[in-house]
Formats: structure tokens, sequence, C-alpha cells
């Protein structure tokens, strides 16, 4: 390994010394704001070794790893939703009756382990670092479990989770072997094999198909998104956010190298199990939606409907394959950094509700009447999240929801496109129920001070989200950059 | 910079009307009266330089800069005589909004006028974007203020009419986005260059099936916003829920903007398609005018018969925009400033009612005449005005509609032509079961007009008469922008 292979490999290898510091750091000094610090320092500096590195040339380090640009950004998103994740768990974790800084060593491994998901181009990485996630996710899906307050939920959350994460694994694991068997390599790039297949060609069509179905698990993409809806509403809220933000865009960034080397007749089946997943996702992810009462339950569907959109990019590349490619990359980037910018405001907003008040987070949406005239900074952040969910200009989702109609547009993919209409037309309603509750006369006196430094994340998640909205050339052009 | 400044001072007023709202509710009021009158002095200025500029070029300024490169999206702000018009309908309303929102507004007023203001401004850039993208920004954000000005002060079924406004315009327009997509790359296979300026897509050849589709996700957002059969049936509850300034907003000039995209994009976007469309789309206005008129005949609730029949006064704008000839186009432009003016009167009537009787229904009104001859009075002058009395403005627009639709297609102006037969019978029956015949009920000690509502409704009708009598005022300055439309919607290069 030379110096250039081992700088392009700094942001993993600060995130993985995140862990192994606060592990040194909570033997001799328990503290929480201290160690909270470590985590989002840690953060930060990862973060910006990758998007300082955007623009030299791709590092294959070790044939397990690739640091493109691609890697680089979407890795450099994982890394800033992880570090919203930390942030606000500061306050919800103070007021927790919990021991709290091991979380944080969690939190630094699952990051960890979205980052080398994104940068895999081996079979072998991508399991490790998708394992290396969700053993992390287990604990942090439950972590509340001996907590008086909130044992119940969050306890059924993280078994749930943990058991169909391990079937989905084992699926996973299975199909990567059939691969295997097929390819005799494990690298994701099945050009390689040049001299034609060593076996029959079903290994690597029932070996794709159950690599598939260990993706969809991930992305909760219908039918297998039975997991999501429960353990979004069990994990604490800020777990929540790193499970709908960090978790979809490492897994989705995964799918879509893995897609875009795939070539061949098990492209169309392939293609098909996508389309039959969008199709479901897109309309019943909405549908089910429309009656929740829990809001984290409700932005569980949210997502399920919101990765259905997205695979209009994963379906566009597997159409058209190189014509397309270049469009549903960008598109696919963009949907995803707006995506996380709005989903992670909606959270913060939560979590930062839920510490004050833990109804909040397993009550009805009853509790949030009023909210926007007795706390309209939060209020009007969860309107404005809503609004950006719902694909209204001037905010991050219209500029997703733009580029998805683009890429349908682009690749003829009618029939997703007028489902992608549809979807979004059916989740209006319950995005506009959320902000019509905001906005219902107060019931109950509630006095919550927010903190300078929560005041700041919900800002700087504000600006993000508007931002991406208004003035997303910037955006725009270091996609570009990193898909070209 | 004119119209940069309009929308500014809109968008800045809102946000300064919000903070002082906090602290006293009359300051927030004065204050959006202080950013509508800015908003006017820059709209003088804009007007005044119409008459020395408009003779040479059609376009009355052009803004142009650079937005989101990726995609030759500019923001492209421009007027012409057809946008002046509109956008002095959407100030004076504005203005007539405002004072109906007065004292009708207590509760929660800095957010009331931000909203308020966001919508007007979100009007005002509908009616000035010439970039496609920009136009649907537009489009879409005057949406959410007055969702929430109907979903929070709104009247007893609010959220659900709130709901259903939003979800009807969104849906659609997520329609007109996709078409808007498949228009540019059209446009890019055809010329190579991406770019949303309306001035490079009307160059476009939409001739074929595709055109045909691409023109319908556009007709079918402007439909549900006009709105025309089929797609009308959020109107009735949003105008009937919403409080009297957010009715005016919405019967006034919302319903513009879908009239005025129709004119401004469908035909000379798609000029093959939409002419090969145009009987079906005049059979759904002769429709909408007949059947929305007889819905509005069966109503009880004074707001909501009004929004039937604003239904089908729209029925004939849509009607004048598919005949597409020079006496067709400029009746319809006529026809919007008029219902413009009659439906916020009538609207302000309502609201005022409403004030006073805490009802909207008719049957528990009755009487009126004798106990508020000013506010009967001026309730007649917007009555007739709806039913097209020669001399006022609506008279103008739906005559020279159905003489420009009569040219095009004799039978759908014949049918139309029995509109204004329905049209006497329900402008009427509010003036009997309201006003005329003996009180309901204890009703003794209400009050006439004062003098703020006397302006708001004097307001209203003097634009009416001096329509009525010098339609030139308008028509001088829509006529070369409505032929230069009517060329582009005929195919005719230029």
């Amino acid at each position: 390994m030379n110096w250039l292979e081992l700088t392009s490999l700094m942001p993993l290898l600060i995130v993985a010394s995140i862990s192994v510091i606060l592990l040194l750091l909570i033997a001799f000094v328990r503290d929480h704001k201290l160690t909270c610090w470590v985590t989002c320092v840690g953060f930060i500096m990862a973060a910006f070794f990758a998007f300082a590195d955007m623009g030299n040339t791709a590092q294959q380090v070790t044939p397990l790893l690739i640091i493109d640009d691609f890697s680089r950004l979407l890795g450099g998103v994982v890394l800033l939703v992880s570090l919203a994740c930390a942030w606000m768990s500061y306050a919800y974790l103070e007021t927790a009756d919990e021991i709290c800084e091991e979380y944080y060593i969690l939190l630094s491994l699952a990051a960890l382990g979205a980052c080398v998901l994104v940068a895999s181009n081996h079979f072998a990485s991508m399991f490790i670092g998708l394992e290396l996630m969700s053993v992390s996710l287990f604990a942090m899906v439950g972590y509340m479990a001996h907590s008086k307050q909130q044992a119940n939920m969050t306890l059924e959350a993280g078994v749930k989770y943990m058991v169909l994460s391990g079937v989905s694994s084992s699926f996973l694991l299975f199909g990567v072997a059939l691969i295997y068997a097929y390819a005799g390599t494990l690298t994701i790039d099945l050009q390689v094999v040049a001299d034609g297949p060593h076996l029959q060609s079903g290994y690597l069509i029932v070996g794709s198909a159950l690599l598939l179905v260990g993706v969809a698990f991930k992305m909760s993409w219908i039918p297998f998104h039975m997991w999501t809806p429960d353990v979004y509403q069990g994990a604490p809220a800020p777990v929540t956010g790193f499970l709908a933000g960090a978790v979809k865009v490492a897994v989705f960034a995964f799918a879509m190298r893995w897609l875009m080397m795939a070539q061949g007749d098990y492209l169309d089946l392939l293609l098909l199990g996508l389309t039959v997943m969008a199709v479901l996702s897109m309309v019943i992810g909405n549908l089910l939606a429309l009656r929740q009462n829990n809001l984290k339950r409700l932005l569980g569907y949210s997502s399920i409907a919101h990765m259905g959109y997205i695979i209009v990019t994963l379906a566009a590349t597997a159409t058209h394959g190189a014509a397309a490619l270049s469009t549903a990359l960008e598109g696919a980037a963009i949907y995803l950094i707006t995506y996380a910018s709005m989903t992670m405001l909606a959270f913060t907003v939560i979590s930062q509700l839920a510490a004050k008040d833990r109804r909040f987070e397993s009550g009805t949406l009853a509790d949030y009447e009023g909210l926007l005239f007795q706390q309209p900074l939060l209020a009007g952040s969860l309107i404005l999240a809503m609004l950006a969910l719902a694909g209204m200009p001037l905010t991050a989702g219209f500029i997703g929801k733009y580029y998805l109609v683009l890429v349908a547009v682009d690749s003829q993919l009618w029939m997703l496109l007028s489902l992608l209409v549809l979807g979004s037309s059916l989740g209006l309603y319950y995005y506009l129920r959320v902000i019509l509750v905001l906005c219902k006369p107060p019931v109950s006196d509630r006095l919550m001070v927010l903190g300078t430094s929560e005041k700041l994340l919900l800002l700087l998640l504000v600006a993000a989200t508007l931002w991406l909205g208004i003035y997303p050339t910037p955006v725009i052009e270091w996609v570009q950059l990193a898909i070209a | 910079m004119q119209l940069l400044g309009i929308i500014i001072s809109l968008l800045g007023g809102g946000v300064l009307a919000l903070i002082v709202g906090r602290q006293s509710a009359s300051a927030s009021r004065w204050l959006s009266l202080a950013s509508l009158v800015v908003a006017s002095i820059f709209y003088t200025s804009l007007w005044l330089d119409s008459t020395s500029s408009l003779s040479t070029s059609i376009w009355l300024m052009h803004m142009d800069w650079p937005w989101i490169e990726r995609f030759g999206i500019h923001l492209l702000l421009a007027t012409d005589g057809l946008s002046l018009v509109l956008i002095g309908l959407t100030l004076v309303l504005g203005y007539v909004a405002l004072l109906s929102a007065w004292h009708e507004i207590n509760h929660r007023c800095g957010l009331f006028y931000l909203n308020f203001l966001f919508t007007l401004a979100g009007v005002v850039g509908v009616f000035s974007a010439l970039d496609l993208f920009l136009f649907f920004v537009f489009w879409e954000v005057m949406l959410v203020p007055m969702f929430l000005i109907i979903a929070i002060w709104g009247h007893e079924g609010r959220r659900y009419a709130a709901t259903k406004f939003f979800i009807y315009t969104q849906a659609s327009s997520l329609l007109m986005l996709a078409a808007m997509v498949g228009l540019v790359l059209l446009n890019q296979q055809q010329t190579g260059v991406l770019s949303f300026s309306w001035f490079t897509l009307t160059q476009t050849d939409t001739s074929g099936t595709i055109g045909m589709w691409l023109m319908l996700g556009f007709y079918i957002a402007f439909l549900v916003k006009l709105p025309g059969l089929p797609v009308h049936n959020w109107l009735p509850d949003a105008h009937t829920q919403a409080p009297t300034p957010g009715s005016i907003l919405l019967a006034g000039i919302l319903l513009k903007t879908g009239a005025y995209g129709l004119l401004r994009f469908v035909w000379p976007l798609f000029p093959d398609a939409a002419s090969a469309f145009a009987p079906i789309a005049m059979g759904l206005g002769v429709i909408s005018v007949l059947y929305a008129a007889k819905l509005a005949f069966a109503q009880n609730d004074l707001k909501r018969l009004i929004a039937y029949t604003s239904i089908s006064h729209m029925g004939f704008v849509s009607l004048g925009i598919f005949a597409w000839n020079h006496l067709s186009l400029q009746g319809t432009v006529m026809q919007m400033v008029g219902h413009g003016l009659s439906s916020a009167g009538l609207f302000a009537i309502a609201g005022l009612l409403q004030q006073r009787f805490h009802t909207r229904a008719l049957d528990k009104m009755g009487g009126l005449w004798s106990l508020m001859p000013k506010l009967a009075a001026l309730s007649m002058v917007f009555a007739v005005a709806a039913l097209g009395l020669p001399g006022l403005a609506n008279f103008i627009g739906e005559f020279m509609i159905l003489l420009g639709v009569f040219q095009v297609e004799p039978w759908a102006a014949s049918l139309a032509a029995l509109g204004m037969i329905l049209a006497p019978v329900y402008a009427l029956i509010i003036m009997q079961k309201g006003f005329f015949g003996a009180p309901v009920g204890d009703k003794a000690d209400v009050l006439d007009l004062n003098a703020r509502e006397l302006l708001m409704l004097g307001l209203l009708v003097a634009g009416l008469v001096l329509l009525g009598f010098w339609p030139n005022l308008i028509f001088t300055v829509t006529a070369a922008p409505v032929d230069y439309l009517m060329n582009l919607g005929k195919g005719v290069s230029i």
C-alpha cells in the first residue's frame, strides 16, 4: 500500500480511529459531552478529507475498495449524516435514563461500515461493510432496551431488525456464493470474466436475484419492507435518522455500482424485479402512509415510497446501460443528497422534540397540535421538511424529484414516470396532514427551550435543504465532477 | 428591474410583517399596506415605461440571469401588455383583499400577512416568468401560502378544503412538470440546445403524437387551476372555506393563472396539438358554462353559489382561448379582468354578510335591503356585473368571446349563449333570497357599510364601470401581445 492509497483511505481511517479513541477514552473518562465532541470532530475531519480529495484520480486500494469521486462524494454525505446524527444524539441521550457514551462507538462503527459499503467494488468488502453497519445498528436500535421510558418499543424494534437483517444477509450471502460459483471471482465487475461462463448462467441469475433481495431488505423496498415501520417507530429518533439517511445512501450507492457493472441477459430479470419493487413501493408505500398516526412510522412509509422513486435511476441504468448512465447516476446522487438533507431535517426535529418529551416520538400526531405557535422554529423546520419530502420547489426535494422526472423521460420509462406522479400525488395527503396538525390551535401549554447547539444544527439543516432547492448549481457541478 | 422590485417588495414586506406581527397586529397590517404601495409604485413606473416602449417592442422588460446552468435554466422575467394587465389586476385585488382582511383576520396576523403577500408575489411571478422552470417554481410557490391561508384562517371545513385544493393543484402540476421536461428534451433533440426559455421552446416542432401528450400535460394542469369541468371539484370547497381575503385572491387572481397558462403556454408551445384539441376543449368549456350555472342556482351557501358562478365564467374563458382569434382572445382578457373584479366583489359581500350574521346560508338572510341599503345596492351592482349587464366589464368580455367563438364553432357559441340566460337566474336569486322580502329573524341592529368597506367595494365598482365604458384602456395594451401570441399559436413563425 503506497502513500497515495493511504491518503485516499484517510476518511475511513479517521472514522475507524474514532471508535478506537472512544473506547480508550471511555475507559478513563466518562464524559458524555467530551465523547460527543470527539465523535463530531472525527466525522467533520473525515468528511473534510473525503470532499477535499475529490477531483483526484480514482484509487483501487487493495482489490476490495475503490476510492473514486463517486465514493468520496457519497462517503462524504454518509459522514455528514452521521455527524448530524451524533450531534442530535447529544440532547437526546442527555435526557435518557441510560448510559450513553458507548452509543457513539456504535455510531462511528456503523458510519465506518456505511463508508466501506459505498467504496466497495468487491463482494467481500460489501459484506464486511454491510455487516459492520447492520450489527452496530442492532445495538443502536435497541439501545434503550433497559430504559424505563421506552424499553418496550425499542426492544421489539431491535430484535425485529436483527432477525430480519440476519435473514436478508443470509440471502445476500447465498447470492454472492452463487455468483462466485459462476464467475470464480468476488469482484463485482463481472466483465473481467471474459472467457465465458464457467457454469450455467443460471447460477448468475439466481445469485443476482438473491443479492437483489438482500439489497431490497436494506432499502426497504416492498415486499421486503415489513421491518421498516416498526423499527423506525421503535428506534431512538437519532438512530432512525441514521437508518433513513446514511444506510439508504450507502446501500443504494452499492446497488448503483453493482448494476452499472452488470451486463447480459440476467439484467432483464433484475430490471423486472426492480420495476415490480418500484411500482409496489411507490404505490403501496404511499397508501400505507396515509392513515399513520405516529410521525416516525409515517416517515418510515414515506421513506419506502422515496426509495421506490429512486429505483427509476436504477431502472434507467439497467435499461439503457451506458447511454443513460451519466444522467441516471447524476440523478441518483442528487436524489440521495437531497433526500439525506430533508430526511435528516425531519428526524432532527423529532429527536430534539423527543429529547424534551418522549411522547413526540412514541405518541400520535395529536401531540404535535399547535406546535407552530409554540415552537415556531422547530415546527417551521418540520413544515419545511414535509414540503421538501412532498417535492415543493425551492426545497431540496423538488430538485431530486425533478431529476427523477428527467431521468424517466430521458430513458422513456413511461410506466414508472406515471407511477411516480401518482405516488407523489398520494404522498401529498399525509405530508399535508402533518402540516395541518402543526397549524391547529394549541391544546396545552408547552415550554421548551432549545440550546444553542440544537438551534445551530437545525439552522444548518434548514439552510442545506433550502440551498439545495434554491441554488443547486454548485452541488450539481460537484456531482457531475464526481461521476465524470 | 421594476418586476423584480414588485416581487421583492412583496416578499420582503411579508417577512417584515411576520416579524412585527409578533408585537402588534396593526403594525403588520400597515406594513403589508406599505409593501403593497411600494409594489404599486414599481408597477406604476412599469406602466409609464410601457407607454413609451410598447410601440417599438411587445416586450416591456427583460431580465435574464443564469440560474441553474446545467439545464439552461434562467431567471427570465419579462412582461408584455398581457402580463402588465394581469399584474395590475393582482395588485388592485391585493388592496381589496387587504381591506377585507383588516378586521376579519384577528389572530396570528403576522403569519397571515406573510402568507398573503407571498401569494401575491407568487402570482406576480407566474405572470412574468418566461423560463418554464421558473414559471413552475412560482406556480407551486403560490400554492403553499394559499394552502396555509385556507387551513389556518378558514371556516369550519377548512382542513378538508385546503388539502383538496393542494392535492388537485399539485398532482396536476406534476403532470405539467413531466410534460415540461419532455418538451425540453424534445427541443434538445431537435436543436441540441438545452433550454427552458419560452422564447426558445416556442420554436420547437411539436407536431405529432408526442406534441399531443405534452400539450395534455400542460392543459390538465391549467384546467385544474382554471377550473373547468371535469376537474373543478376542489373549487367550491376551497372558495367556501377560505377566509374572505383568501376567497378574493383565489377567485380574483389565482384562477386567472390557469387562463394565463393556456394563453401563454398551451397554444404558443403546441400549435398543432392545441388546434386539434380545440373542439374538445371548447366542448368542455360549454359544459362548464351551463352545468356550473345550473349548480350555482341550486346552492344555499352564498359563497358556494359564487364559487360555481366562477366556474361558469371560466367556461367562457376556456371557450375564448380555444377559439383562438383576435376577438375571442381580447374578450378573454377582458373577461378575466371583469370576472376578477366582480367575483372579488361578490366574495367581499359574502364575507361582510358572514361577519354580521355568522352565516352564509341564503335562507337565513332575506330582507336585507331595508336594513343595509348601501350594501344591498353594491351587491346589486356586482350581481348584475356577473350576469353580464352592458356597461360593465363582464359584458364586453362575454360578448366578444361569443362573437369570436361564433366565427370558429357556431354551435359552441350558440350553446354557450344559453349561459347568458342562466346567469341572470343565479345572479338574481342572490338578490331575491338575500335582499328582498321580509327580514328573517331579529336583525334590527346590524350596521351598514363603514368607510373602509365602502372604499373596498367602491374600488371594485369603479373598475367595473370604467372598463365597461372604456374597454380600450385594456385593449390598446393587450392588442399587440395578443396578436403575437395568436400568430405563435397558429404556427406562424415570427
